[in-house]
């Protein structure tokens, strides 16, 4: 007997959940570093423990198919895939908490310069997150692409905000301390892009089948 | 392994291969040998049966021209059919004889006139003027069976003025020759051989009789044998304890049924004809016989047919919660049947042939009537070719040989018949 | 890790229920054949309305002690039970209980597809019929029509119920063999390696049939097939040598098998 859509679909509306859970955890701790706001960089922190639940949840799920389903061929691909996206989806939640502890600090001391690279990357790396479930759900092998196309991007992004503090550093010691947490924060999120284009690689070898882990972007 | 010890070893296998493809050879040539002798003897008992045996379905028959004197039959012309029956056929039948050979007049040469037409002759008038006394008066033409040695001369088995067949002298021979000039001789299909009980005269002799008692005893066989016989197996096969009594009870049934037929037969005389007085030459009694020596045919043959019917059927019947009586009768039963039905024709076709119980129970004695029931005194197809085959007239030779073909019809159409009835109620599972 | 013939193993996991859904419950329960004992104080509940399944190796003893519970072992001389088994806490082993009676309350599955040689139709109407169901003809119909709709075969047989039951495929003929044992709607049905005839596909179908006829029937599947007891069943006991090991919740035993002799059978490493 081959697993039954039944119990497929509710995997998915599991991964689904911990997705939308992980982009707001995302969200909230940038827009609380952003505004400022520690008591929405508190609840993001909280609001870790749902997810992780969810990804023991998952994991327990993708056991319990595996031991008494035995599925094959595609089946098999989509739990073992379900399996390390939750894991990933898992590790970009903490890297949200990060990036809220970190905030907890920064809105000790007064605001640096106004931030406008983290926000975009942000943006982008939410977008990747909500693309790459989108395309493990719909197997969207295209869109899994991008998103690992869309990486770049982040790391360039990243790249920029670096060197940005890197100069304030140098001519002003004083704000070494905020600095160095802003570059944290910032490679906190480059790490979520880099999870996010994880995911939407194990989506391409779900589809396809294809392991395509450490190809060069240009050789999709 | 190297190469060498390989082909080494393909070569002592093929050496081998030669003598073991000959062995095989002479195996099958051997069973081929069999077939062919089995079948050659076959084949020479049925040409032996059949080239002795087919003249006896023909009868020579002499055509007379009788006329039916009223004054003969029924001087006083009453009508009567008392008066009819005792008049005098036999004269009728000898002057009719004296007219067409008018210059015999010799004693002993008119004895040996009359003797070329049988006895029958006169019973066949007797009967013709039963069935229509309008024929009083008249002259018919009428054909009447020849003596069963003008027969035998017709046929060629023996020949005139033969050592040790001369009762066709020299002057039959010329009365015969006289028939065949006018026309007056003739071969036809023996109806009396299918039609009459058996009678001294060969030419009269017939095998209904016996047929009818063997049908008659067959009947009673089958309905007292098969249900007491598929009654026991399925007791002992589907309801009886495994313990000492039904191991008991199944030894014997086995020894049973290699007992010699001949005991049954002592016994059915010990204990039908003389304990309860039944009567002698019965086909009941031999029924009664014949019974015991097929119930253990028929209990062996239908417990091996239970025994196939597959244990999955029963548990299927029990598992919707059939009891054990309706997980047999309307299951495990109908499908045995079609085995039973054949063990039981094989047991009755064994008694259909069977003749030492029958001849201690009296069914050996010479009975002419037809029997009308099975508590009339009657003989069996077997027993009657036993008394024919003992018979010194020549013609009883060919009429033994006829008898057997008739009983081989027997048994070959009950075999079609357990064929027929397997196909028909067999049931795949 | 060996154990003898003669040993008497505890039951590990959780072979008693205490949530009160129990149908079937067995204490202490040893069959012998003979002088030889087959199953050895075996103690363990059966939940309602659920798939059990008994695995093991060939000769532990779980088809001996799936027929203790509709008393098919009675068909056998040399068998003996002894212990309690009762369904809805009525000792079915008891003096005054009829076993025709019993084996109307629990239909039977067997190894082989063992349909009547009958029309199909005859094989589904036989159990009602003899049991006095259907007061008229149409009842009978609706009453065969219901079990094939049930069993998932109607629709294939629709056209040809006059037809005899032994002409269908082994899967078809299977699942006739689950119709006639629904139609006499039994609350227990007994499945003794149904599906060890069939084909993968025709197996699948049959698995299907399981899972929705669990939502009606409390269902007892024996099988040699550890990947079908983990897809169909909601507990599973493992039998070994007469004893039964092992008894959980059937994610438990595949994932997390308490005992060791668990772990090698589930894992392959015998039987």
């Amino acid at each position: 007997m081959t697993v039954r859509s039944k119990e497929l679909s509710h995997l998915n509306e599991m991964l689904l959940k911990m997705a939308s859970l992980v982009e707001s955890a995302i969200k909230g701790s940038v827009e609380s570093l952003v505004e400022r706001d520690s008591d929405l960089a508190e609840k993001v922190i909280k609001a870790d423990r749902a997810i992780n639940t969810l990804d023991v949840e998952i994991d327990e799920e993708c056991i319990r198919l595996l031991a008494l389903k035995q599925p094959m061929g595609k089946d098999l691909r989509v739990i073992t895939t379900a399996m390390k996206i939750t894991t990933d989806l898992e590790r970009i939640a903490d890297n949200a908490v990060n990036v809220a502890e970190r905030t907890l600090e920064l809105n000790q001391e007064p605001l640096l310069k106004p931030y406008i690279d983290i926000p975009k990357m942000s943006r982008i790396v939410q977008g990747m997150v909500r693309d790459t479930i989108t395309a493990f759900v719909n197997e969207d092998v295209k869109l899994a692409k991008d998103v690992i196309r869309r990486d770049d991007t982040v790391d360039d992004l990243n790249e920029m905000v670096w060197k940005e503090l890197m100069l304030i550093m140098s001519q002003d010691s004083g704000t070494v301390s905020r600095a160095v947490k802003i570059t944290y924060i910032s490679k906190y999120l480059e790490r979520v892009g880099d999870h996010a284009t994880n995911i939407a690689e194990t989506v391409v070898y779900m589809v396809q089948g294809k392991i395509i882990r450490h190809m060069l972007s240009d050789q999709l | 392994m190297n190469n060498n010890s390989h082909e080494a070893r393909l070569a002592l296998i093929k050496s081998k291969l030669k003598m073991r493809y000959a062995k095989e050879k002479i195996f099958k040539t051997l069973g081929i040998a069999a077939i062919v002798v089995a079948l050659s003897m076959l084949v020479i008992l049925f040409a032996s049966i059949i080239s002795t045996g087919y003249s006896a379905f023909q009868q020579t028959f002499i055509k007379l021209d009788i006329t039916l004197e009223m004054e003969e039959i029924d001087p006083e012309n009453t009508g009567d059919i008392e008066v009819m029956s005792r008049a005098d056929y036999a004269g009728i039948v000898k002057s009719t004889l004296r007219q067409m050979f008018p210059d015999v007049k010799d004693r002993r040469e008119k004895r040996d006139l009359y003797s070329i037409v049988s006895f029958g002759a006169a019973f066949q008038l007797r009967d013709m003027v039963m069935a229509d006394p309008g024929i009083i008066g008249k002259t018919l033409t009428v054909w009447v069976p020849a003596d069963d040695d003008l027969d035998m001369y017709m046929k060629g088995h023996i020949k005139a003025g033969e050592e040790g067949s001369g009762r066709i002298k020299e002057q039959k021979l010329e009365w015969i020759n006289t028939l065949i000039d006018n026309g007056a001789i003739e071969k036809r299909f023996n109806t009396a051989l299918f039609t009459n009980g058996d009678s001294r005269e060969p030419e009269l002799a017939g095998i209904w009789g016996a047929a009818v008692g063997s049908i008659y005893t067959m009947l009673v066989t089958l309905l007292l044998s098969f249900p007491l016989g598929v009654a026991t197996a399925v007791y002992l096969e589907e309801f009886a304890p495994k313990n000492i009594w039904t191991d008991i009870i199944e030894v014997n049934i086995n020894n049973l049924a290699a007992v010699p037929s001949i005991v049954f037969g002592l016994l059915g005389l010990a204990v039908f004809l003389n304990f309860f007085g039944l009567p002698r030459s019965a086909p009941i009694v031999g029924a009664l016989v014949l019974t015991l020596m097929t119930l253990p045919t028929i209990i062996i043959a239908s417990r091996a047919s239970l025994l196939a019917v597959p244990p999955s059927i029963r548990e299927g019947a029990l598992g919707v919660g059939a009891s054990k009586m309706q997980s047999v009768m309307h299951h495990v039963l109908p499908l045995a049947l079609p085995g039973m039905l054949t063990g039981t024709i094989i047991g009755m076709a064994r008694a259909l042939g069977e003749t030492a119980p029958l001849l201690m129970i009296g069914m050996v004695a010479f009975i002419v009537d037809i029997p009308t029931g099975i508590f009339d005194k009657a003989t069996v197809l077997p027993v009657q070719i036993y008394l024919w085959a003992d018979s010194p007239e020549r013609a009883f030779m060919e009429r033994t040989s006829a008898a057997i073909i008739v009983l081989l019809g027997f048994l070959l159409i009950m075999n079609a018949a357990a064929v027929i009835l397997r196909k028909k109620f067999e049931q795949r599972w | 890790m060996t154990i003898s013939r003669d040993d008497i193993i505890q039951t590990v996991g959780s072979p008693l229920i205490d949530n009160g859904n129990v149908k079937i419950s067995c204490r202490d329960v040893n069959v012998y054949y003979g002088e030889k004992k087959a199953i050895k104080n075996v103690s363990v509940d059966i939940a309602e309305r659920e798939i059990t399944a008994f695995i093991g190796p060939s000769g532990c003893g779980k088809s001996t002690f799936l027929r203790c519970i509709n008393r098919m072992n009675d068909t056998i001389k040399t068998c003996r039970v002894e212990g309690d088994i009762t369904i809805d806490d009525e000792n079915i082993y008891d003096r005054n209980l009829d076993p025709v009676l019993l084996r109307a309350r629990i239909g039977m599955v067997f190894q082989k597809p063992n349909p009547f040689p009958k029309s199909i139709y005859q094989n589904v109407a036989y159990g009602p019929r003899i049991h006095g169901l259907a007061r008229d003809k149409a009842e009978l119909d609706e009453i065969v029509i219901t079990s094939l709709q049930k069993a998932g075969l109607f629709n294939e047989v629709k056209d040809q119920l006059d037809q005899p039951g032994t002409s269908l495929s082994g899967g078809q003929q299977q699942r006739l063999c689950i119709a006639r044992a629904i139609s006499v709607q039994p609350e227990i049905i007994l499945m003794d390696e149904p599906c060890s005839a069939l084909d993968p596909i025709a197996t699948a179908k049959i698995e299907e049939l399981m899972e929705e006829l669990h939502e009606n029937f409390t269902i007892i599947i024996v099988t040699h097939s550890m990947q079908q007891a983990a897809r169909v069943s909601q507990r599973t006991a493992f039998f070994h040598l007469g004893n039964l090991i092992e008894v959980n919740d059937t994610n438990t035993i595949f994932v997390n098998p308490d005992h060791k002799l668990t772990q090698d059978y589930i894992s392959g490493r015998y039987g």
